[in-house]
């Protein structure tokens, strides 16, 4: 008998197919690449493209939580747009009390004025998810018609809520004095507060990373994602991490409503629920449940729409839409679709 | 007769029917018993969202699809009609030209989306449909040059139609015999046959096979209906309905802009409407649009009243505001859908 016969034989993944694995990694710079050739001006592209990445970025915070609880609890919250007008409102009364540290022009003071308020809005959405979820989502788990009825009543109630503690009005307040203006590199101006979201989505894209990936709680997430009955089985108070994620979730979508109520300097109401546009496309570009895919996601949406905002204005969010076409034309599922043991 | 003009589908309940009677018959002599350029323009506005109320739980309460792009198939057939008025000139041909190509593009359309996504969940539609609907919303405002952008287009309808035409000099009953008289009679009539037409669709066969696949789609699947197929021409009927409601509602108003058609508020109007009268029944699609829209005209009076009454009171007061009306429809919509999920339909059967 030769060895050979009973010789493991291990299966090396070809070329092509490590290509197609990774193929979802190279669409941001190919995108970047396309509209550096479309724009042709290497300045206006470095500024678009920073804009591109903040918004992205921004949008990112507010998808991830969706994505994550979708993920977890197959629950979609079509009310998640509420909690991040909820947030900005929370966030912008801090940043109004504190009127004194905005206007001046100390940085230290300025960024302890943004943390607070977006301290502040994380407590308060992450609170009202609490609610949320045992009045709203808990009695319709796995009926997803009413899920996603129910949640919407849960938007509409929460706005008026909004309204009643707010008044109908917008509000409207000036950024930090530190995060106003912009400089200028290789001959492009960009955006300090741009700037400044990118790093504060990066290091939330890097922590929830290591989060999920290297902890203990990180693990039970996953594994719920996958098989969250084994996971009860084995005697782990599923329900009580669904309700957790859910409110950091909430959190979550709070800090992005800050973030981008600070971007637009204005917040209404009603802001949550168009954000919530780019949002339920991020996610289905990425792929419902994956965070991964959700970030790419996000760039690409932010990308696109600021090349297409300046190529052709009146297709910018029209061009989101085809994006997603040709997308789930390639990957029907997302670019990484999340993989159920059921 | 009158059975088979409701294809077989009884109210079932003493209450019902009388509260559907009285609709009628309160719709059908609206302009006589209710004088008043705003009770008629309320009466028209109730029988076109019945019929898209309708189109809608076609979708929502026989089949179980969620879609969020009701209102786009709405302004598409209303944007029909209104650009062939404004290009082709206040002509009956141009009516029937827009209504007929704002269905058939509205068809279209709704395939596409069927194509793309009816296959997944119900979840995944949704979203889809709301993003489409969004961009259909943008793109429209945007265009000024074909759709008047956000201001929208207002248009001359043919003369027999407008208030300027007189059938009769002397006042009948105390009303002017007039166009609008006329086109009001003209949205009730179209407004009754789609919705009787709508009524024989779910309860022909075909909507038996809708409501099989609601109930277990995988199990209709099993027996050998194909579900995407039944779902997919769902999808495009309802969409043609709401086109023709549309059309409707472009040419009593005589105007037609993103916010009376295409916005997202009107969309979650009709989710109310078809929870809060019941889904999964036709009937329900009129209760509910009833009570909404006349909610919509007097609950914001009956909360005036009772904020004046409650003046001193901080919060409380601001929570009664007129403004809120909707946070109190809201509020309905979601205990309805907790513990009577048939609506009042459901609750006047006693089921």
């Amino acid at each position: 008998m030769s060895n050979s016969l009973i010789k493991p034989r291990i299966e090396r993944p070809s070329l092509s197919q490590i290509i197609e694995a990774k193929a979802p990694l190279f669409l941001v710079p190919v995108l970047m690449l396309i509209g550096l050739l479309a724009i042709g001006s290497g300045s206006t592209w470095l500024t678009l493209t920073a804009a591109g990445l903040a918004m992205g970025m921004m949008i990112f915070i507010m998808a991830s939580g969706l994505t994550v609880i979708f993920g977890l609890m197959d629950v979609i919250n079509f009310g998640h747009g509420a909690f991040i007008s909820l947030g900005a409102f929370a966030g912008f009364t801090i940043l109004g009390l504190l009127g004194g540290w905005i206007e001046s022009p100390s940085i230290a003071l300025n960024l302890g004025a943004v943390l607070l308020a977006v301290a502040f809005a994380m407590l308060v959405t992450g609170l009202a998810g609490y609610g949320f979820e045992r009045l709203i989502v808990k009695p319709v788990y796995g009926q997803h018609l009413k899920q996603i009825l129910v949640t919407m009543g849960g938007l509409v109630v929460t706005q008026q809520l909004i309204y009643v503690i707010w008044g109908p009005d917008e509000i409207v307040l000036a950024r930090p004095a530190a995060f106003q203006g912009s400089f200028v590199v290789l001959g492009a101006a960009i955006e300090k507060y741009r700037v400044l979201a990118i790093v504060i989505g990066l290091a939330l894209f890097v922590a929830m990373r290591l989060v999920l990936n290297r902890t203990r709680i990180g693990l039970l997430v996953r594994a719920g994602v996958q098989n969250g009955e084994m996971v009860e089985a084995l005697g782990y108070p599923i329900k009580k991490l669904f309700l957790a994620v859910f409110m950091v979730g909430c959190a979550l979508a709070g800090l992005g409503g800050v973030m981008w109520g600070m971007y637009q300097e204005t917040i209404s109401a009603h802001m949550g629920a168009e954000v919530m546009i780019s949002v339920f496309i991020v996610v289905i570009i990425g792929g419902l449940g994956s965070i991964e895919g959700c970030f790419i996601g996000a760039m690409l949406v932010g990308l696109l729409t600021n090349y297409t905002g300046f190529l052709i204005p009146k297709l910018a969010l029209v061009s989101t839409i085809l994006l997603m076409g040709a997308v789930l034309m390639w990957r029907p599922q997302g670019l990484y679709p999340v993989v159920k043991a059921h | 007769m009158i059975v088979k003009l409701l294809s077989g589908d009884r109210p079932r309940s003493k209450m019902l029917s009388a509260v559907l009677l009285l609709i009628l018959f309160g719709l059908l002599f609206a302009p006589f018993l209710f004088p008043g350029t705003r009770s008629l323009d309320t009466a028209a506005r109730i029988c076109i969202f019945i019929v898209l109320v309708a189109s809608y739980d076609l979708l929502l309460g026989y089949t179980g699809v969620v879609s969020f792009a009701h209102t786009m198939f709405f302004g598409i057939g209303a944007y029909g009609t209104a650009i062939a008025l404004v290009n082709m000139g206040a002509s009956y041909s141009a009516i029937a030209l827009g209504t007929v190509c704002g269905a058939l593009v509205a068809g279209a359309f709704a395939f596409m989306i069927a194509l793309f996504s009816l296959r997944v969940k119900a979840i995944f539609f949704a979203m889809m449909t709301l993003a489409v609907a969004s961009a259909f919303l943008v793109l429209v405002s945007q265009l000024s040059g074909f759709t008047g952008g956000e201001d929208g287009l207002s248009y001359r309808i043919p003369r027999e139609m407008t208030p300027a035409f007189k059938l009769v000099k002397e006042k009948v009953l105390g009303v002017r015999l007039n166009g609008k008289l006329i086109t009001y009679y003209v949205v009730f009539f179209s407004s009754l046959c789609l919705f009787l037409v709508l009524l024989r669709m779910v309860n022909s066969p075909f909507g038996r096979v809708l409501q099989a696949i609601r109930e277990n789609a995988f199990r209709a699947e099993a027996i050998g209906y194909k579900v995407v197929r039944y779902r997919s021409v769902a999808t495009i009927l309802s969409a043609v309905m709401a086109a023709l409601a549309g059309s409707l509602m472009a040419l009593w108003l005589r105007y037609t802009g993103p916010a009376t058609t295409l916005s997202m508020d009107i969309m979650v109007d009709i989710l109310l409407m078809v929870v809060i009268g019941g889904m999964g029944s036709m009937y329900g699609a009129v209760i509910g649009a009833v009570l909404f829209l006349l909610t919509q005209s007097y609950l914001q009076n009956l909360l005036g009243l009772l904020q004046e009454s409650l003046g001193s009171l901080p919060i409380v007061s601001e929570v009664v505001s007129p403004e809120r009306w909707l946070l109190w429809l809201g509020m309905l919509f979601i205990c309805s859908i907790y513990w009577f999920p048939k609506g009042i339909v459901g609750r006047l059967r006693g089921t």
